[in-house]
């Protein structure tokens, strides 16, 4: 366990903002503390998965297997500009409006 | 004539249209009625975020007119469908129910809404859900919880929680719903109604906000199981726009309908109904049981040893899409934005999010970037999605002798609001009979099997892929032979 303390068996406050970040969302303190002991009660039940042997198992994720779908390469009528920025909470003229990168 | 009734919403829908078609009954007037309803009832039970009730009035006057002019009309002329607040209706508000998305109004409509529109059918508004699909209860809705029309200290279930309501209230006759881990049939059966999760890939995801692509599909909610069917027949079928539509051609489920059950292998799955399900729960399905062998039926027990690791497998899945699903929300080209002079792009996109998410949404968008990242995908999310082969694998086994499986919808009846909302963990272990069938792909129905202390109980049927036409014989054998359960909640 480390320095971990007991409530914090599976994802430590610190971890808890690093993942945050990097799902970019900024937590209050009082989140940290309460998603850092609500993670911990929810991880310990998903490790419950530990107990099953899944070494042969093949990862599938469809009922009904579907390969390769096509449809033809029609050129369809696009949105239009006004209509695909209609609901940018900021623009400029023609363009979406970004925050700024450098 | 059909007309006057005090109980106009009462009336079927499948038998609405077929008089509105006939001219007996006017569009305007059976869309006016379940208006009304809204207006004396929904303050209370607050299952629409958005009504457009002009919109509705005057395409159920168009219909009128068509009618008039002797044009031939869809299956569904003039009938008002209530629709889900995460699918996308062109020039109407689509919210899903969060302030990330509280102002967006899309530019095109989801395929299913185009279907209901080329059937004649009438938009009567956007209902009230669980913010992003995530929830059991619709509790965690940005514009505050639907309560349930039985009870209005109670929770309709979640998270297509104002589709069902509406339903039960009657004020609509039918609504859509998405179900990723049980959010048709959870508020179906906590409301005491009709609803179906189809086959993945039955029904065209186009238009819908995404939230775990590979566990979601659109489906019927309604009073009664003809309805249901007639919805379900509306929507299904394939869709280019959808690449995981299956090559189904779209037609009608009707001739599903009718007869008995002889023939029918019905197996109880033993897990669904372990130590933690409400003794009423239990007692209420053994009747159900018992009326299908009176219809005709055999019934036999299934034990699933695999199902007890369904519900950590489906979360882990469920919240790992999302967490992918959900980074499109940046604030630049649609959403909410957070106002902020000279913060460098991450720090706007994390303060945008911050406040554009409600606690859950952030909660499983964290939980899910932890499971796929490095050192943990394999432990999590690569394991559950192989433990999602394997409940696959055991029902597909359990197919070869049983025409259908048995087990209760939620294990428990509707919850008080805000008794389970501080404990995530409790409130997921309530999608613990649901959660299996979006793993396996498979369809299922909940259809009202008894009351507890006034509070609706729910039956779940599931069928093998494409078993939708077994799922609704069953369900309309069984709602003719025990009419009983389907009731109209005490709102005045």
């Amino acid at each position: 366990m480390g320095e971990k303390s007991k409530a914090e068996k599976h994802i430590s406050r610190r971890e808890v903002e690093h993942v945050a970040w990097l799902a970019r969302i900024e937590l209050s303190e009082e989140e940290k503390k309460l998603y850092t002991q609500q993670f911990n009660q929810i991880l310990a039940y998903f490790s419950k998965l530990a107990e099953l042997d899944t070494e042969e198992v093949p990862p599938e994720l469809h009922v009904v297997s579907l390969v390769n779908v096509y449809r033809d390469d029609k050129v369809e009528k696009p949105l239009s500009r006004g209509e695909a920025l209609k609901n940018a909470p900021k623009k400029r003229e023609e363009y979406f409006e970004a925050p700024k990168i450098l | 004539m059909v007309k006057a009734l005090a109980g106009l919403f009462e009336l079927p829908a499948w038998e609405a249209a077929r008089h509105i078609r006939g001219g007996e009954l006017l569009a305007e007037e059976y869309v006016s009625c379940f208006l009304e309803r809204m207006e004396k009832l929904d303050g209370r039970v607050k299952a629409y975020i958005t009504v457009v009730r002009e919109e509705a009035l005057k395409q159920a006057r168009l219909v009128d007119e068509k009618v008039k002019a002797g044009a031939r009309l869809g299956r569904l002329a003039g009938v008002p469908v209530a629709v889900k607040d995460n699918i996308c209706t062109s020039g109407i508000r689509t919210t899903c129910a969060s302030r990330m998305l509280e102002n967006f109004v899309p530019p095109y409509d989801a395929t299913v809404v185009e279907r209901l529109k080329a059937e004649d059918a009438v938009i009567l508004g956007k209902t009230n859900m669980d913010e992003f699909a995530m929830g059991t209860s619709t509790e965690t809705s940005y514009f505050g919880p639907t309560k349930n029309p039985w009870n209005l200290e109670r929770v309709p279930g979640g998270s297509s929680g104002g589709s069902a309501a509406a339903v039960a209230a009657g004020m609509a006759p039918l609504s859509l719903g998405s179900d990723t881990g049980g959010s048709i049939r959870c508020p179906a059966s906590f409301c005491g109604v009709v609803g179906l999760k189809p086959t993945y890939g039955l029904v065209s995801r186009y238009g819908l906000i995404a939230y775990a692509n590979s566990l979601e599909q659109i489906g019927p909610i309604a009073f009664n199981t003809r309805d249901c069917s007639l919805l379900l027949s509306v929507i299904a079928g394939r869709d280019l726009r959808d690449s995981t539509t299956l090559s189904v051609e779209a037609g009608s489920y009707d001739g599903a309908l009718g007869g008995d059950l002889k023939g029918f292998k019905v197996g109880l799955v033993k897990e669904l109904m372990g130590e933690g399900t409400h003794p009423a729960v239990v007692e209420a399905l053994q009747r159900f049981a018992g009326k299908l062998e009176e219809l005709g039926a055999w019934i036999g027990k299934v034990s699933l040893p695999i199902l007890e690791y369904a519900l950590p497998a489906y979360y882990i899945i469920a919240m790992s899409e999302a967490s992918s699903n959900l980074a499109r929300y940046d604030g630049i080209r649609y959403g909410f934005r957070a106002e902020g002079e000279g913060l460098d792009w991450s720090r706007e996109f994390s303060v945008t999010r911050s406040l554009g998410f409600g606690s859950e949404v952030k909660r499983r968008i964290i939980l899910g970037t932890y499971a796929l990242s490095a050192g943990y995908y394999d432990r999590f999310f690569l394991k559950a999605v192989k433990v999602a082969t394997m409940i696959r694998r055991s029902l597909t086994e359990s197919f070869k002798k049983f025409s259908l499986l048995l087990a209760p919808t939620m294990p428990l009846p509707p919850f008080r609001l805000g008794e389970k909302i501080s404990d995530p963990l409790a409130l997921y272990m309530c999608d613990i009979d649901t959660v299996p069938v979006n793993l396996a792909g498979v369809p299922a129905i909940s259809v009202p099997c008894g009351f507890h202390e006034g509070l609706p109980l729910g039956a779940q049927l599931i069928a093998p892929p494409l078993g939708e036409g077994r799922l609704l014989k069953a369900a309309e054998a069984y709602e003719k032979a025990a009419p009983e359960m389907f009731k109209r909640p005490p709102l005045g």
